[in-house]
């Protein structure tokens, strides 16, 4: 194990919705390279607190990158320098001493800041809520094996499933467009049989959800690279196919 | 409020107890379910599940999260899988054996007909997640694959990837969802749970705060579901996510509701050893990894040498040594001590000598890196990006951590808890696990009580109240919790001592995990309860919270969470000083066998201990629920 030195960090402050907001910088003299980044920002806060200074508000919970509640833009980069990784999985070991580290809340129209580096993505829940489900409520369903799914497309479809939501996509995007957070969860669900008889429904309602909101898509492929699960930006294009199919499928006779 | 431990046990032989009882509750006409309110709080499995059924169903529901949205909850992080008794391998599963598997590995000390009646709609689990999208792994021919998982002699465990629990969770959060989108559901994010208000005998509602805001508000119901987690927390260090908490539990606790089996608290073998003393949390890797990584420490406690360096002689594979039946897929508590002794004895690895090996080699050679690569990629990435080290190529280390709470909130056969009208569902009650939890039984509870038990249940309760309305949030009993609420949190701001919440939470995690972790004596709880309240007393005079109480502040948020780990701590040391004997995770140095195997009591301890609150934390009154076995006769848990 070994250390840091002469760490500073040039932070983002702002204290609610209305304030303009404000870089703010810390110096940091020696930190482990074992730690994480969130806890990193843990210590800063408890210097913070114990000195009288209200510490900075971020939004963090699982810590294992899976939850996608983390959210920050570190020297202009959503989740930071390494690839495949959310913030809270980003050591300390990926930095050299000396450095100076931006951070920044993700930015965003439709992620209005509330305070320091925590943002309202409840847009992304308004696209789930308009067509992002398979309608089968509870009890009857089937038995389990009753339809076979090809493994292939049981992994495509987990591929695209792994979208944990936490929207460096939107934040990656030049657009503030969430084509890949509403391909990914469209492409999950109209992949499997189980999703069919929705899938241009579906299709359709999420689009045009998605589109009150956010931005276009003009296929810089920021969010892909941003994405802390690597998904494909394959799911936009699936996306936009459904969704062009859905203005001229006669859903009457979808089965044939 | 007195306390009353019926568990309303259905009549009949066990496999027709949970058909009895579907045959007999009352129901709710269907024109009269939007009649009645019910608040659910948490959105977890048991939550989303519960919320979104009973919206189904046609009553009104008022769901909430402290989260920004209801798919992050913390069953989103349960890596390996879930269990069914779908015998789709045919390799001898049935309802009866999961059902025996389940109590005698919580070494009989959960209720019997309880865990029958979630083997039973295990089955319907798989189903329902299937019809709604969950991408579970399949074989080539389409079908659902299996795996053995810790514990198991039958391959029960269906999975998707390593992300099982966030596979699941977003099925239940999407069919949340679709109700929310319907207008069935009014959701409620970032507000957390504050108090539990009970008027006339009953639960009436609950009092809020909304985290961005400050705001203290009441919310009333014909019923509340809490389903709002464990509180592995408590021990600070722990695989939990960061804002899990003991408060809306602790909060009902207060209010009326027995606590039970606080001292059952379950140490996972298989996470990321402790790097340094500023780590917030410890990262799980799922025990599926013991199905093909062997767990050893060089036999020498002087041992310097890398790990490939070191002669096969010179191993102690010492789960196979010691478990030849069950080897590397011993119980999580059985696995978790024996971890224990082995870095206590000095054989431990990595530069804390605080972890064992956990190594693929042997795996690798026989079925190649590809298929270990498809089985546990993602885990194999994650532990790199944390360790830094490649685990293809050096054996893992590992060591155990708090991971799961069988103890929680007491309930009867409908979940309900010694509170009329409040219910407690997943990990946050005490029902099905007993002692000791099997390994991809928890997401299996959580979806069973939402979807499945609490949507029966519930209704039988609620039949006796029709064209009673909703509880006035003016009554009085409101306005009182809600004051006491608003001066809860202006004291944290006004104390103005010289430490941060965190600050408290780790020394008095520190204190739990030493003397309330995976070995407990009667000395170490002792000077753990003189010590927690001396700690308390210096939180109530040092603590700071800086900012304000109007607009976001996580420090705030932290004291009032940390506030009810002291008072929870207090009793699951209580409780694990009370049970003088050692079964599951409660593992009492003085009760053990010649050879260190853990010695239960079943003359004097088969109960279940329920508290009751009287207002002092140190003197709480302990309650008795008798466990009578019908079906499985005690038998001393063997796995060797």
């Amino acid at each position: 194990m070994s250390h840091l030195n002469n760490i500073t960090i040039k932070i983002w402050r702002q204290s609610g919705p209305a304030d303009s907001g404000r870089f703010e910088s810390h110096l940091i003299d020696e930190i482990s390279d074992e730690a994480s980044f969130l806890e990193l920002l843990d210590i800063l806060n408890e210097t913070l607190i114990e000195s009288g200074l209200e510490a900075i508000a971020f939004d963090h919970d699982c810590r294992e990158g899976i939850c996608g509640t983390c959210s920050l833009m570190i020297d202009g980069r959503a989740h930071g320098p390494e690839r495949g990784t959310a913030t809270c999985q980003l050591h300390m070991r990926k930095f050299s001493s000396g450095d100076t580290i931006v951070v920044e809340p993700w930015r965003a129209k439709a992620f209005p800041i509330i305070k320091d580096l925590m943002v309202d993505r409840a847009p992304l829940d308004r696209i789930i809520e308009s067509g992002g489900f398979i309608t089968a409520e509870t009890g009857g369903a089937p038995d389990a094996n009753l339809i076979p799914i090809p493994k292939p497309v049981a992994d495509a479809s987990m591929d695209a499933a792994e979208c944990i939501g936490c929207g460096a996509c939107v934040a990656a995007c030049p657009n503030g467009a969430a084509n890949l957070f509403t391909g990914a969860k469209m492409s999950h669900l109209n992949l499997l049989p189980q999703g069919q008889a929705e899938r241009f429904k579906r299709a359709e309602a999420m689009v045009e959800t998605m589109d009150e909101y956010f931005g276009s898509c003009t296929n810089h492929g920021e969010c892909e690279a941003a994405c802390p699960k690597s998904i494909s930006i394959d799911v936009i294009a699936m996306m936009n196919a459904d969704y062009l199919k859905s203005k001229f499928k006669n859903r009457k006779s979808l089965s044939r | 409020m007195s306390i009353n431990l019926d568990a309303k046990i259905p009549d009949g032989p066990m496999a027709d107890k949970w058909n009895n009882y579907k045959a007999h509750e009352k129901l709710v006409n269907p024109s009269n379910k939007r009649k009645f309110k019910i608040i659910v709080v948490g959105t977890g499995l048991a939550g989303a599940s519960a919320a979104a059924t009973l919206a189904e169903l046609g009553y009104g529901v008022d769901a909430f999260t402290f989260h920004d949205s209801p798919r992050r909850a913390h069953s989103i992080a349960a890596q390996g899988g879930i269990n069914a008794a779908k015998n789709y391998k045919g390799d001898g599963d049935s309802v009866y054996r999961l059902f025996y598997d389940t109590v005698k590995g919580g070494d009989f000390r959960s209720r019997e007909a309880n865990v029958h009646r979630l083997a039973e709609v295990s089955v319907n689990i798989i189903d329902q997640m299937v019809a709604q999208g969950v991408p579970f792994a399949r074989e080539y021919g389409g079908m659902l694959d299996n795996r053995s998982f810790g514990g198991a002699q039958v391959s029960r465990t269906f999975y998707a990837r390593g992300q099982t629990g966030q596979q699941l969770l977003i099925g239940a959060y999407q069919q949340l969802a679709r109700q929310i989108g319907l207008g069935n559901v009014n959701l409620y994010n970032r507000m957390e749970l504050v108090d539990i208000v009970n008027i006339d005998g009953r639960c009436a509602g609950i009092v809020t705060r909304d985290l961005l805001t400050g705001e203290v508000s009441s919310h009333s119901a014909h019923a509340v579901v809490l389903a709002t987690g464990g509180y592995g927390n408590a021990f600070y260090l722990s695989t939990n996510a960061m804002a899990c908490n003991a408060t809306a539990v602790w909060r009902a606790h207060r209010k009326g509701a027995a606590f039970a089996n606080p001292c059952y608290t379950q140490i996972h073998p298989t996470c990321i050893p402790q790097a340094d003393d500023f780590q917030s949390k410890l990262t799980l890797m799922s025990e599926s990894l013991r199905n093909d990584g062997r767990v050893w420490v060089p036999k020498s406690a002087d041992e310097t040498r890398a790990a490939a360096d070191i002669p096969e002689g010179e191993r102690d594979y010492y789960l196979e040594r010691i478990y030849p039946s069950f080897g590397n897929l011993a119980p999580r508590d059985v696995s978790s001590r024996a971890a224990k002794r082995a870095v206590d004895a000095g054989q431990g690895v990595g530069p804390l000598k605080n972890g064992v090996y956990l190594d693929f080699a042997e795996a690798i050679g026989r079925l190649g890196e590809d298929v270990i690569r498809e089985r546990y990629g993602n885990l194999f990435e994650m532990y790199e990006r944390i360790t830094g080290e490649n685990p293809y190529q050096v054996p893992m280390r590992i060591y155990p951590a708090s991971h799961y709470t069988m103890g929680g909130l007491w309930v009867d056969y409908e979940l309900m808890t010694t509170v009329p009208g409040l219910y407690c569902a997943g990990e946050a009650n005490y029902s099905d696990h007993g002692a000791n939890r099997l390994g991809a039984s928890a997401l299996m509870q959580g979806l069973a009580d939402g979807y499945f038990v609490l949507p029966y249940t519930i209704s039988n309760f609620l039949s006796g109240l029709l064209n009673k309305p909703i509880p006035d949030t003016g009554h009085e009993e409101f306005k009182k919790a809600e004051t006491a609420a608003s001066d809860r949190f202006k004291r944290f701001l006004s104390i103005g001592g010289t430490r941060s919440p965190d600050y408290f939470h780790r020394e008095l995690g520190k204190i739990i995990w030493d003397n309330c972790g995976m070995e407990r004596t009667q000395q170490g709880l002792e000077q753990a309860l003189s010590e927690i309240p001396a700690l308390y007393e210096e939180f109530k005079t040092d603590l700071r919270v800086t900012g304000d109480g109007e607009s976001t502040n996580q420090t705030l948020e932290k004291a009032g969470r940390v506030e009810d780990f002291f008072e929870l701590g207090m009793l699951m040391c209580r409780d694990a000083l009370t049970r003088e004997e050692s079964c599951g995770g409660h593992f009492r140095a003085e009760h053990q066998e010649g050879d260190g195997e853990a010695k239960r009591d079943d003359e004097n301890f088969a109960h279940v201990a329920a508290w009751e609150w009287s207002g002092d934390p140190m003197a709480p009154i302990r309650h008795q629920e008798e466990l009578e076995y019908e079906v499985i006769q005690f038998q001393t848990r063997s796995y060797k």
